[in-house]
Order: structure tokens, then sequence, then C-alpha cells
């Protein structure tokens, strides 16, 4: 056995038909994952669809009803210590203690990971040092603005050095400037070959960070694979216009309909028409470029139209395209609460 | 977990001890009882209950209430009254460990805590030793204050050891209800609730601040069995102040006041720290 996991390390995460139950409704329902070693990996779903109780009976918080997970080869149901010993868990609100300063939450961290107070201590300094909060170590960290905030969570993360970090919605209510921060920062991470499980909303973030989306859905994964192969199931991206005159709406429609192949989407008082940027059958392997060509196509065609546009440009497909595709509905928010409705029906 | 029975084993899994951590306890919980005494250094406000009120407490009633109430049997009521100051301050210090572990289940602290690898035992006794510490506050600002306003002991130095000796126990006993309710009731603001609600009136329908002998006929009985009132009277008979002589009629508890209460801290131990235990592990299961 030893020699079996010389040669080979368990994967960093590895689970087999998780389920959990909350009362009679599935928070997760039958879900499986397989994480390899310094792979990133996104768990993409819209609010109540199971990414935080995933990420919690992963991370030991919670025990599965059914099914197993193994974290680096760890159990988390029979052998929870070993699994605690090898993560790093950033919860969905920043969990930083705001009555300590960022250098006592991160030696507090460190405490109790075993490293000895004079390590800990030296620990901190260095990853406050990382992620540019050395001149705020000494502050309370309820002072800290929200950015500050997850950027101090994400280093009492990385304390013990991790071998699996566990984020959930690492960057949910942060700004824009806050948000590109922290990606820089989790960009870094990830080339000094961390593995990482994260849990996001945003489409475009898990295309940002992640080699593998699984896309979940009431507790259930629908859908697996890199950010590329989902967006061609979902057409790849969207050609907008946003045409000048409501009376060339129509024109417009029929013009973009020519270059797409596929029917527009036609919003009259928005005067938008928005078509997948090439139909979804037709795109090659490589359909990245195609975008840009279709757009360029599209805007040649609109001059020697004559029609006044006032915006034309290429759209990302959102978490709603990729839902609208594979579940045929919008994403939509379960109830409060990380639980899924019993029966989809019911919300309908 | 029946499905966890036939799992195949960890391809690096080797025999070893489950709970590898629970080496690590006592250093564990000190480290979390230092966070819980920086909390409280903090925020003061938050220790108001157990400085500003309890000396406030004393002033009140030595000064606006006492007139009108005599001690049975003669003697100063600013002496009678120490004792149930006392009791009461330390039934309430249930509350500061409520509202911890409250606060800390709601503000996620509790599972920052319980995803590193330390024996979650140590998260509930850090929070027990910070309050234990922090019930020597009350008491020492209530010792001073009530020699301010003309409390007196005068009893011998065994006697009085063994009155702040059992107001450590009672505060230790009191600290397991307080775990309870924190892991019970959901939120800090429900805390708040049920010490207006429930633990207000116990420390009132008690011998603390009038002796139980005015009482009407059901209070009165109410009043002679509360654990409130016997440390309140065996606190008076251990320090030699008024109404401390307990009688030889009437019921068990005011006959033998330090039996009694002992009883009571013994008994509040055993019943509530494995209930609080138990109860804890369920509020942080989901």
């Amino acid at each position: 056995m030893a020699l079996c996991s010389a040669v080979t390390p368990p994967p960093a995460i590895e689970a087999h038909g998780l389920v959990k139950r909350y009362g009679d409704k599935r928070a997760l329902d039958g879900v499986d994952l397989d994480v390899a070693r310094g792979a990133v990996c996104a768990l993409l779903g819209p609010n109540g669809a199971g990414k935080t109780t995933a990420v919690r009976v992963l991370t030991t918080l919670t025990l599965p009803d059914e099914g197993t997970a193994r974290v680096a080869g760890h159990d988390v149901v029979d052998d929870p210590v070993a699994v605690r010993r090898v993560l790093g868990l950033a919860a969905q609100d920043a969990t930083v203690d705001g009555l300590l300063t960022g250098h006592e939450n991160l030696t507090m961290i460190g405490e109790l990971h075993h490293l000895g107070r004079k390590r800990a201590q030296a620990r901190a300094t260095e990853l406050l040092e990382q992620f540019s909060l050395t001149d705020a170590s000494r502050k309370l960290a309820k002072e800290y603005s929200g950015g500050m905030r997850r950027r101090l969570d994400l280093a009492a993360t990385l304390v013990a050095e991790p071998e699996v970090l566990f984020l959930d919605e690492p960057t949910t209510g942060l700004d824009p400037r806050a948000r590109n921060e922290l990606w820089d920062v989790l960009d870094q991470l990830v080339a000094g070959g961390a593995t990482l499980l994260l849990t996001t909303q945003y489409l475009e973030e898990a295309d940002r960070l992640a080699d593998d989306i699984v896309v979940v859905d009431h507790g259930r994964v629908i859908a697996r694979g890199d950010a590329r192969s989902l967006k061609r199931q979902v057409g790849g991206d969207q050609l907008r216009v946003v045409v000048a005159s409501r009376e060339d709406v129509d024109a417009v429609a029929r013009i973009v309909e020519r270059v797409s192949g596929a029917a527009p989407v036609v919003d009259h008082g928005a005067r938008s028409v928005i078509a997948p940027a090439i139909d979804a059958g037709a795109v090659p392997a490589d359909g990245a470029g195609h975008g840009v060509a279709a757009l360029g196509a599209l805007a040649e065609a609109l001059g020697t139209a004559g029609v006044a546009v006032e915006d034309l440009g290429l759209a990302q497909p959102t978490l709603d395209d990729v839902f609208l595709t594979l579940t045929g509905k919008p994403a939509e928010d379960a109830d409060a609460g990380d639980a899924t409705p019993t029966a989809e029906e019911v919300a309908r | 977990m029946s499905a966890q029975a036939d799992a195949a084993p960890a391809p690096m899994s080797k025999p070893k001890p489950r709970d590898t951590a629970r080496g690590t306890f006592l250093s564990d919980t000190w480290v979390i009882a230092r966070r819980g005494i920086l909390h409280m250094r903090r925020q003061p406000e938050a220790l108001s209950d157990a400085t500003i009120q309890p000396v406030m407490f004393v002033l009140l009633f030595a000064f606006v209430f006492g007139g009108a109430i005599s001690v049975p049997g003669g003697g100063s009521y600013k002496e009678f009254l120490m004792g149930g100051i006392f009791a009461q301050t330390i039934v309430f210090g249930c509350f500061g460990v409520a509202l911890a572990l409250s606060n800390d289940r709601n503000n996620g602290a509790i599972d920052r805590f319980h995803s590193l690898p330390i024996p979650r035992s140590a998260v509930l006794a850090g929070h027990a030793v910070a309050n234990l510490i922090r019930s020597f506050l009350p008491i020492g600002f209530m010792t001073v204050a009530g020699f301010v306003v003309g409390w007196r002991i005068h009893s011998g130095p065994l006697d009085i050891l063994a009155a702040y000796g059992l107001m450590v126990v009672f505060s230790f006993a009191m600290i397991w209800i307080g775990v309870l309710l924190g892991s019970l009731v959901p939120t800090p603001e429900g805390v708040q609730g049920v010490a207006f609600v429930v633990i207000f009136p116990v420390t009132f329908i008690a011998s603390t601040f009038v002796p139980t002998s005015t009482l009407p006929s059901v209070l009165k009985t109410v009043a002679e069995w509360n654990p409130t009132s016997s440390l309140a009277n065996a606190l008076r008979h251990l320090f030699e102040n008024p109404g401390g002589v307990p009688p030889t009629d009437g019921a068990w508890p005011l006959q033998h006041p330090v039996a009694y209460t002992l009883v009571w801290a013994i008994g509040i131990v055993v019943v509530c720290a494995p209930l609080a235990v138990m109860q804890y592990q369920r509020s942080i299961k989901s």
C-alpha cells in the first residue's frame, strides 16, 4: 500500500454518491467529484444548489447521509482529524475574528494547527506580508474593508500550508476592484501548485479561475467540463446589438439571424437583438475565435445595410444561459439557506 | 453513515488512533480561552453585566430600597443585601458564555474552529475557562463596592475562603447552564430574551433582596427551594451577615444552605454538562 501511494498519490478530492438531507429536502442528491492534485475545480450554481453543503461535507463540518468522500486520501467520516490537517477552508462569509488583529487571527489559527507560538507568529507575519496586509496587521479585523477581510480569511486558510483549499464563494460581496485583486491572489496560489475547490455563482469567475467546472443544480451535477466545452454547449459567445431607432429592430434581427444562423432574441423595448455568435452545432473544436469573426461579419453587414447602431459587441454567456440550455429554465435561487426545495414543481 | 461501513480503505490510510488530536486538548483549550479573554477586554460594554451592573445593584438596593426593607432578627440591610447580590450576579454569569457561544455560531467562528485539527470539545472548554476567569471580575467588583457601602465580614478566614470557594463552584455550574442555553437558543437576541423572561425572575423570587418570610405562600415555597436563595443564605451564613443563621425549623434548604447549594452545583454540572455537550454537538451538525 505504501508503495502504491508513493507512485500515485491519491487524488485531492474524490467523492461518490454524496447525499445530504435536511428534513425531506435533499441538499445533495448523489454528487460525484474528482479533483486531481494541483487542479482548480469550480462548483457553479445558483444559491441553494448545494454548493455550500458539498463544501461542508468535504471539510468535515457536516456528515453525509450517504456516499463517501476522501480528501487527500483521508475519509471525511472515518478520519476527520486527518482531513482537517490537510485542508484550508474559507467559508462563505469571511470568518475572520473581528475582535482580534490580523496578526492575532493568523497566530491563533497557527497555534490551533500546533505550529507552536513562535512559529505561528512568524508564519502570521509572513502571510500578512504576502497578502499586502502588513500595514494593517495590528489593526482589529473589524476595521478591515471587505477585500482586506477576504484576503485575511484566505491567509488564514493557508497558515498550515494545506494540501487542498476550499473557498466558498470567495468573491461574493466584493466590489469589482477587490474582486480582481482577489483573483490575482488566487492566480498566484494556483501558480504555486495549490489544489483548489471553489464555489461560485458566476460563469465568468469559474472561467477565469478553474480548469474544471462542475455545474450543480438542486443537489445534482448537471454538467461538467472546462469553460470552453460548457460555453460550446450553451452556444458560445453571444452577438449583441442595440439599435439606435426602434423601426430598425426587425431589419437588424434579420441581419443578425443571417450571420448567426440562429433565431435571435429580440427585445423591442430595449431595442436589442441577441443571438449566438455561431450556431451551436457549427462551432468547431476551437470555437474561441469565431465570436470575433462573427462580430466582424455582423458589423460589415450592418454597415452595408446602413442601420444606425448604438452598441455592438460580444456578450459572455451567463450562468442563466447555461441553465437555460441545460435545464430549459433559468437558474433559480432556492429558498433562503442552503437546502433545495423538495420538488422543483413547488417553485414553478 | 451506514454507507461508510463498506467503503474501501483509503490508499494512504494506515492504522492510526482516531483521536490523534486529543493530546492537544489542553493547549487548544487555552488558545481558545485566551481569545475569549481578548474578546472581553476589547468590548468592555459586553462586560457591563459583570462590572457596572452588580455595582449598580449594590448602590440601588443599599441606598434606594434599603431603608424600606427590614431584616428579621435585626441587623444592617446592607450586610444582608450582599449575599443576595453575589448570588444574583453569579446566576447571571451564565449569559456571558451563552452569548459568546451564540455569537460564534452565528458569525462562522465555530465552523472555522471545526475545520481545524483540534478536538471539538476544546472549543467549548475554551469558552468555559474564559468565562470562569471572567466570573472573578464581578465577585471582585462587588466585594469592593460592598465594603464601600458599609458591608463587613464577621467570620474567620476559613469561612471566608469557603464563601469565595462556593461562589467559584457555583459560577462553574452556571457556565454549563450557559453552554446549554447558547446551544439551544439560535441567536444572541434570543439569549437576551431568555435572560429577562426566565433567569431574571428566578433571581428575584428568592431571598436575594428580601427575606423569604415576607413572601406570599406559594412564592415563599418557591423561594425557599430556589438555589439562588440558598446560595445567598449560604454566603450570609459564611460571612456571618444578618439573615445568615439557619433556622432550626422550616424547609430543609433553609436549614442547610451550604449543603443544599453544593447539591445544586453538582446537580447542575452532572445534568447540564452532558446535555450541553450533546446539544452543542447537535447544533453544529447540520
